[in-house]
């Protein structure tokens, strides 16, 4: 009771003035810090990145800074390196997002039933996506030079190659290399989002369509898919975007080459700025990318609502 | 539901054949990494070599400057996690915990963070940095990174606030707690299992980014383990031994934090594919 | 403990007006129930109190003494939620101490207010688990033993037992009754439960729509429901109400059903002849098979251990009978009913009650 009295005597904390401008600003204190270093550090530069695209700017020359128009465009529209990376990046993503969704699919599907041993299984399959991208680069890069890998021979040895050589000297099949590193590193986070949304679908569902008389296939088709759309389609538009910038493995396993044959445009971006210093171009080529890439969300997003619509 | 007996063995076998295919680099990795030099060669592709040796470790970790780039990454990894957890534990609650004005808009601009190709900050990065005097340091870094790696941290957080029911804070305020004493002995002690996701995460983004500590660091006295690796991958390349012995190095850490995490793996990249 | 006085208390989420000048005194002591159909701003009202909302307009006096602005840490009051919101990371006897820590209160005073609120509530071999390892029934237990050690100068409950099942929330409906007598604290406690409700209250409020609909004792409420809300919601089965017609005309006055049957009424009433009404009568007054009665069909007969419940059809006016005959399991098809005068029902046109003119 000494308690209660105590504090029904001690004045009341009054909300004063200070105080409820104190609670309006709360939430704006909460976020600031990380909204200004966001703004320094991300938005800025993307300004400033657009504008160097219209000028020429390259760090060895102290002559430049110079407005230049539209001129770094109008190189981009002949640069035939600009093109083949372009055809690349297609054929990069295209592939990775494929052969990462189909085997992340397979994983989560395997994953979702219960077994002995499930959780350690499970962080095992999953340890490669930890494992730091420009390690991963140079692990496969390592296994697939015949002097210390053993893919060059297997592969051999399964008649897909002529002779056991190192693919990513090979202009025809170098983008196999970086592809593989990807697929193998990329494929637990299509398999953790997937087994995620496959354990939100409730497992009455799956009862009540047995004991309908469905089959395991009508289970997939009907209860699994439908459920996972919404994840599966975010998840590969999210991903398409993301891989498309990815440059990460291909600087470090071919650094473009041979030939160029495996550049694509975010390392010809950095190809641009780190070697050749040219911060104008670079700035170019990358406003094109993020044009492009806008336009993709876009059509993705069109496609949804014209399907949603007609659904 | 009744699955057949081939079915069940079909499961295990293609739960095998995954294990092979995720855990097979890796065991090359080590493998290659404990061949004495003499039997790189004779024994290339030997499944585990006759004879193990710890030799490339040790010449690593006495003759070259790795330790120099272990510390480095290991400064910037850590203090990048850290920082980017307080930021975004502080913007999380806030989008957990607040409706104010222009929520949707901070929401909305954190998402494009996610949107665009970080590779198109390289050079203006780059050209702000050089006269802070922040190329070739780790504060540089350090700095860029945070900044990176705040939106998503921002949004796992979020998630793991959200998981936690309003009425907890409300029952501590009517206890006797301040808002502050609510969110510092009730809240955070629940988001801990959070917390120790979202430094994992960002600790192992930032211990494995190459592309900007490539452009921003020239030398070896900031230089993270990627940017020393790779250098030493082109001056060096043709002692593998080595070069694996210091790749295990590498993946070290980063493995230690996963096993630290993997448990809140599915709910924390759930957040992230959802929101961003 | 102490007195609440609720003034003219608005409360607007945004443009949306949650409560429209809600006015309520709580005398020292009392229990207080709010009851009302889910939705109807209960449980914003007890947050006004609590301190968790703030009023758009309007005071709340705690002990006489405006709380507005004070923090819910300020006003020394107590809540159990309805999903008890239990510290997940401390023990029971943790949880319970909680606020008492955070005043920093002596140890041995600490100890002793734990130790005896445990005994109250018979949770002394549970004071070393955490929430997680306790069943529903129990962590209520907790919730409200967190609420008592504090002595604070009011309760406040917020659907406190609907998480329970039907057994356990009667014997905790019964505790809750127990310690009021014991504690003598002034309680707020909101249910949706009109039984709660009843069995718990000093005094019940019915509210609907973010308006206090009546206040008034259980009875009071069940006897002379001010309005047609009121009526229907308290009790169960609910009142029959029958739409007629006032009649003053003949020597007594009556209600004319839609198909022309008369129903008498004891004395006359502050109506116009021919003014549109809604007659209301419980299940448990009609009288079934009386000497001259309406001609009824049986529909349905509903036996609930207790007594027995008969839907029947008066004209086709659906009705529902109560009653504690059990040789009307057997009833045929057809029964006769009466409408005793004087549990006669009578609401006006805006649905409030009519009284007896005098
Ligand atoms: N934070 C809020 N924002 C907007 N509307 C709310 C909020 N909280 C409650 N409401 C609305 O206020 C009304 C009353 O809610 P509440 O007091 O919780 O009802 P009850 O407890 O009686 O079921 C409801 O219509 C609800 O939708
Ligand atoms: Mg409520």
């Amino acid at each position: 009771m000494a308690i209660a009295d105590a504090l029904s005597t001690m004045p009341g904390t009054r909300r004063s003035l200070r105080d409820r401008v104190a609670l309006r600003l709360e939430p704006y204190l909460y976020t600031a810090p990380a909204l200004i270093l966001i703004a320094a550090v991300m938005l800025v530069p993307l300004v400033l990145g657009l504008s160097y695209a219209f000028r020429d700017i390259q760090l060895l020359n102290p002559f430049s800074g110079g407005f230049v128009g539209l001129e770094h465009f109008r190189t981009l529209w002949g640069d035939a390196n600009f093109f083949r990376a372009l055809r690349n990046t297609l054929w990069w993503t295209g592939a990775s997002v494929f052969l990462q969704f189909a085997l992340g699919l397979i994983l989560a599907l395997l994953l979702d039933r219960p077994f002995a041993g499930r959780g350690l299984v499970q962080a095992l399959v999953f340890l490669p996506w930890a494992v730091p991208t420009f390690l991963t680069g140079l692990n496969w890069a390592w296994m697939f030079n015949p002097v210390i890998g053993p893919l060059p021979h297997w592969l051999y040895a399964l008649g897909i190659l002529d002779a056991p050589n190192n693919i990513l000297s090979d202009p025809s099949l170098a983008m196999w290399g970086p592809i593989a590193a990807n697929v193998w590193w990329g494929v637990p986070f299509f398999a953790i989002t997937l087994l995620a949304a496959l354990q939100a679908i409730p497992r009455d569902l799956y009862e009540a369509a047995a004991i309908d008389g469905a089959g395991a296939f009508r289970r997939f088709s009907t209860i699994t898919l439908p459920f996972l759309a919404p994840t599966i389609a975010i998840t590969i538009l999210l991903r398409t975007v993301w891989i498309a910038n990815f440059a990460d493995l291909i600087v470090v396993m071919t650094n473009g080459g041979p030939a160029d044959r495996t550049q694509i445009v975010a390392s010809y971006i950095f190809t641009q700025a780190f070697k050749a210093l040219d911060f104008g171009y670079a700035s170019a080529i990358a406003v094109v990318l993020l044009v492009l890439l806008m336009i993709y969300s876009m059509l993705i997003v069109l496609l949804r609502q014209t399907l949603l619509e007609r659904g | 539901m009744r699955v057949s007996f081939l079915g069940t063995v079909f499961h295990r076998l293609a739960i095998l054949a995954y294990l092979l295919f995720a855990l097979f680099p890796l065991f090359w990795l080590v493998k290659v990494s404990v061949t004495p030099n003499d039997l790189l060669y004779s024994e290339g592709i030997r499944l585990w070599p006759s004879r193990t040796s710890f030799e490339h470790f040790r010449f690593v970790l006495e003759n070259s400057a790795f330790p120099l780039f272990f510390r480095n990454s290991l400064i910037v990894a850590t203090s990048t996690a850290v920082i980017v957890t307080v930021l975004a534990s502080l913007a999380g609650y806030a989008f957990s915990r607040f409706a104010f004005r222009g929520r949707a808009w901070l929401v909305a601009l954190m998402l494009l963070t996610q949107m665009f190709p970080l590779v198109m900050l390289v050079a203006p990065i780059f050209k702000m940095l050089t006269p802070l005097g922040l190329t070739n340091s780790l504060t540089g870094l350090v700095i860029v990174y945070t900044a990176f790696n705040v939106p998503f941290a921002t949004f796992l957080m979020q998630s793991f606030f959200d998981g936690i029911p309003k009425e907890l804070e409300e029952a501590a305020k009517i206890d006797g707690a301040t808002q502050f004493m609510a969110f510092r002995q009730i809240i955070l002690p629940l988001t801990l299992p959070g917390i120790a996701a979202t430094l994992g995460f960002v600790f192992t983004a930032a211990w494995s980014e190459l592309l900007f500590a490539l452009m921003l660091i020239s030398g070896n006295a900031a230089a993270t383990f990627p940017v020393g690796l790779l250098s030493f991958v082109s001056k060096f390349s043709v002692d593998f031994g080595q070069m694996m012995a210091a790749g295990v190095l590498a993946l070290i850490p980063a493995c230690l934090f996963f096993l630290l995490i993997q448990r809140y793996l599915v709910q924390g990249l759930t957040a992230g594919a959802v929101k961003g | 403990m102490a007195s609440i006085d609720i003034d003219n208390v608005r409360k607007n989420y945004g443009a949306v007006p949650v409560l429209h000048g809600v006015d309520l005194t709580i005398k020292d002591g009392e229990f207080i129930v709010l009851v009302g159909p889910s939705g109807c701003g209960k449980s914003t009202l007890l947050r006004t109190v609590a301190g968790l909302e703030e009023v758009s307009s309007g005071e709340i006096r705690i002990g006489g003494a405006r709380v507005n602005e004070r923090h819910p840490k300020d006003r020394d009051i107590a809540m159990v939620f309805q999903s008890y919101a239990l510290y997940p990371h401390m023990n029971v006897a943790e949880n319970m101490s909680y606020s008492l820590r955070l005043r920093r209160a002596a140890k041995e005073r600490i100890a002793s207010a734990v130790s005896n609120a445990a005994g109250k509530l018979g949770l002394e071999p549970l004071l070393e688990r955490r929430p997680k390892a306790l069943s529903g029934g129990q962590r209520q237990r907790v919730a409200m033993g967190r609420a008592i050690v504090r002595q604070p100068k009011a309760f406040l409950f917020d659907e406190p037992l609907s998480n329970l099942d039907a057994r356990l929330r009667e014997q905790m409906r019964a505790e809750i009754k127990t310690l009021h007598r014991d504690l003598g604290a002034t309680s707020i406690y909101v249910t949706h439960d009109q039984i709660e409700a009843m069995t718990l209250a000093d005094r019940v409020v019915a509210m609907h729509g973010g308006i206090v609909q009546q206040v008034g004792s259980p009875l009071e409420l069940y006897d002379r429901p001010a309005n047609l809300f009121v009526a229907s919601f308290i009790g169960s089965p609910a009142m029959n109400l029958l739409k007629g017609t006032y009649d003053a005309s003949g020597a007594e006055a009556g209600i004319v059903l839609p198909d022309g049957t008369r129903i008498a009424l004891s004395g006359p009433y502050a109506l116009q002849s021919g003014t549109e009404v809604t007659l209301g009568i419980r299940p448990e007054h009609v009288v079934l098979s009386p000497i001259d009665g309406l001609p009824a069909r049986v529909s349905l007969v509903e036996p609930t251990g207790f007594g027995i419940i008969l839907h029947l059809s008066v004209h086709d006016l659906p009705l529902i009978a109560f009653t504690l005959d059990r040789t009307r399991l057997q009833s045929g098809p057809t029964t006769a009913i009466a409408f005793p005068p004087e549990h006669l029902h009578l609401f006006d046109g805006a649905g409030n009650r009519v009284v007896r003119a005098n």
